[in-house]
């Protein structure tokens, strides 16, 4: 998931890849990928086509910058991942969050979906997991929430999402991204927040 | 109460061709793919359901009552197939009015609930029903029993059901907490409903709830209107 505050965003995943939805082939794994220095992804879906398609994106932007000599905006890094996810819409079954700072736009959060389709939201949540804390999420977001209050946010959202979908869980990986540049947390997962958990 | 009567829309049509012109819904059960829940208190339950029920991408009653009560004190919330859950809950109100009659005192929820799964697990492979069971007796409270698809039977402190729940069991285990008063449970299940109906197609509507304690059963209706409103993005 990802979330955007006065002054940056913060973007959130579980650590958790399965074979079958029966095996935990990692407890560990990091689904979010930095594509630039203010830029960050994080993967859905079929974690081997995610890879493959942030590997060619990450390339293309890398020269896109070079070309502007300019940092990238957070927008032509969603609309390259979009690009590679419709035009190959066949054989993929990736789908995409991308957030990120830039100085023209500030924070943004796009979500770039299976078939590929790209739009922008102040929160974004995705993954098997993201069903069970919709109700959450619409209830808690505000607008212009502060540092502290997005890191609570998007930290008990997670907890619970991994709380009750098995495919998700482990540690908690967030990354903080303002002007400033981005701050990688991660928090174990004992020291989650714990939910009435009966 | 009338309210179950005026769910009979439940037609399977029997002529297998279904010719381009009829829209597909024409064709398709009845469901109550729902958002359903129940919540214990000191004194009580509280029961809360959406109100719509569709064939297909129709809406063919979009004020359904889907809290049934089975007897003075217990209610049970409906999910799945409208005609499966119609017919359980017929059978079990007729089984336990039979019975609280020959026990000549009102009967225990548990004692529903167990009819319900006697039921739901028995004929597991024909039905589709998920059934939360829920009400107030002398000899434990307020109790709340989740009877899902398959036929188990489990006692909860809370339990969500139907299609739109899914959405919620992240703001349920953030929001409720043990010893929460009655006004506090209705406000929590008219909350958590909205939200649901909110993000699930199957779910809509107005929210419906009852209180039911030693005193009696109060029911309440929120209307589109005056549903309470999260951020939309």
């Amino acid at each position: 998931m990802a979330v955007t505050f006065d002054g940056g965003v913060i973007i959130g995943s579980d650590s958790r890849a399965t074979r079958g939805g029966e095996e935990v082939s990692s407890k560990t794994i990091n689904k979010l990928v930095q594509v630039h220095q203010r830029i960050f992804c994080c993967m859905a879906g079929s974690l081997a086509d995610a890879q493959a398609v942030l590997k060619t994106a990450s390339f293309q932007l890398n020269l896109h910058s070079v070309q502007m000599e300019a940092p990238p905006r957070v927008i032509a890094a969603a609309s390259l991942l979009r690009k590679l996810c419709y035009h190959n819409k066949d054989e993929l079954q990736a789908g995409f969050i991308t957030a990120g700072w830039d100085p023209q736009k500030g924070p943004q959060v796009y979500v770039v979906s299976l078939g590929g389709m790209l739009i922008s939201q102040p929160f974004t949540i995705a993954g098997s997991g993201s069903t069970y804390i919709y109700g959450y999420t619409d209830a808690k977001y505000r607008p212009h929430m502060t540092r502290e209050e997005g890191l609570q946010f998007v930290t008990n959202a997670l907890a619970l999402a991994m709380g009750r979908d098995n495919v998700s869980g482990g540690v908690a990986h967030l990354v903080v991204i303002t002007e400033e540049g981005a701050e990688h947390v991660v928090i174990p997962g004992n020291k989650l927040p714990k939910f009435h958990d009966e | 109460m009338a309210a179950a009567a005026t769910m009979m829309f439940g037609q399977e049509q029997m002529v297998s061709s279904n010719n381009d012109m009829a829209p597909d819904w024409t064709s398709k059960e009845v469901s109550t793919g729902t958002t359903i829940m129940a919540v214990e208190y000191d004194g009580g339950v509280v029961v809360g359901a959406d109100s719509r029920t569709t064939t297909g991408a129709y809406i063919a009653n979009r004020v359904t009552d889907k809290l049934t009560p089975i007897h003075d004190r217990i209610f049970c919330c409906r999910s799945g197939s409208a005609a499966d859950t119609q017919a359980i809950a017929d059978m079990v109100t007729y089984q336990l009015g039979f019975h609280s009659i020959e026990l000549d005192e009102l009967p225990k929820v548990e004692t529903a609930a167990n009819l319900f799964k006697a039921s739901c697990y028995r004929y597991r492979e024909e039905l589709t029903a998920g059934i939360i069971v829920a009400g107030w007796d002398k000899r434990r409270g307020g109790q709340v029993y989740s009877v899902p698809i398959g036929g188990m039977c489990v006692r909860q402190q809370v339990s969500i059901g139907g299609s739109g729940s899914s959405y919620i069991y992240g703001f349920m285990d953030a929001n409720y907490k043990p010893g929460m008063t009655k006004e506090q449970c209705m406000e929590l299940v008219t909350n958590a409903v909205s939200l649901a109906m909110e993000r699930d197609g199957s779910s809509g509507g107005v929210v419906r709830l009852a209180a039911i304690s030693e005193s009696g059963v109060e029911r309440r209706v929120v209307l589109g209107g005056q549903l309470p409103k999260f951020f939309t993005h």
